[in-house]
């Protein structure tokens, strides 16, 4: 595996990791935002 | 706006689609650059980040776009939903002008054997950031003070006018930047159909994760703002 190679396995592991983080803050805002319906009901 | 987040209950694109779509452009990106793509002739192997560094500074110009846009309508309207969009907007472009700054010095350190030089182009980068920043600045030291962030729209409208002079800094004043895409020399630039398929898909990608984060961004803002509004109705009963 030569060094290039190993940059994009590195990159690769980091989007996933962010994109992994992301959808945890999407389903955090989801859950944030129900509970404030259920607060306004 | 509390009638609009009460009837908001499914998302397929903003919940779904959005961020699949993101994940998988932004994956076959990284595939393209870093395993299918051919060196470029002259640049090497350094060229590479260029299929990065052109998008961010795209979604950065243009986020200033949008920030001008919703404070527009800020203005006009006086729409909550605006105000949250403009800064937003402007907080992921903070970002990714951050991003343009780092992978273009990353990228001028082995081409012009200098990590930074006062090019027009760069020059104005930095004043981007800076206008960038000083709205964000102006955003946060006014928490609530609807004055201030009626200024602040104003900057987010006047600053629109640092970006067509950003773009056209490279043939208004003669810099070093380069322009890869279309090269004068016959044997550099884009020459490979599979560069233009990776300059594409990392484009896509690039302003899908730009959409991705200023959403996130805005809901957050959103639920902030109501949150609040819930804090001082329990309060004044």
């Amino acid at each position: 595996m030569n060094g290039l190679d190993f940059l994009g396995y590195a990159y690769s592991a980091v989007w996933i990791a962010f994109f992994v983080y992301l959808i945890t803050l999407g389903r955090k805002a989801s859950r944030l935002e129900e509970e404030i319906r259920e607060l306004k009901k | 706006m509390s009638s609009k987040t009460e009837n908001r209950v499914s998302h397929p694109w903003r919940d779904a689609a959005l961020p699949l779509l993101t994940g998988g452009f932004m994956l076959a990106a990284l595939i393209m650059i870093f395993f299918v793509v051919p060196n470029e002739k002259v640049q090497g192997v350094t060229q590479r980040i260029f299929y990065f560094h052109v998008h961010l500074a795209w979604m950065a110009f243009g986020g200033f776009g949008f920030v001008a846009i919703a404070s527009a309508w800020y203005l006009k309207t006086g729409s909550p939903r605006a105000d949250q969009l403009a800064l937003a907007n402007a907080e992921v472009g903070l970002l990714f002008t951050t991003l343009v700054l780092v992978t273009g010095a990353i990228w001028a350190r082995p081409i012009w054997g200098v990590w930074w030089t006062w090019d027009p182009r760069l020059t104005m980068s930095v004043v981007l950031w800076a206008v960038y920043a000083a709205y964000i600045m102006l955003r946060r030291l006014g928490r609530g003070d609807e004055m201030i962030t009626r200024y602040a729209a104003v900057l987010g409208i006047v600053g629109v006018l640092n970006i067509p002079i950003l773009v056209l800094a490279i043939r208004l004043w003669r810099g070093v930047h380069p322009a890869v895409v279309i090269s004068e020399d016959p044997e550099a630039g884009l020459k490979d159909p599979t560069m233009i398929w990776t300059l594409v898909i990392a484009g896509v990608a690039m302003a899908l994760l730009f959409t991705w984060l200023v959403s996130l961004r805005a809901r957050f803002a959103a639920i902030d703002d109501e949150l609040e509004t819930l804090h001082l109705e329990g309060e004044s009963r």
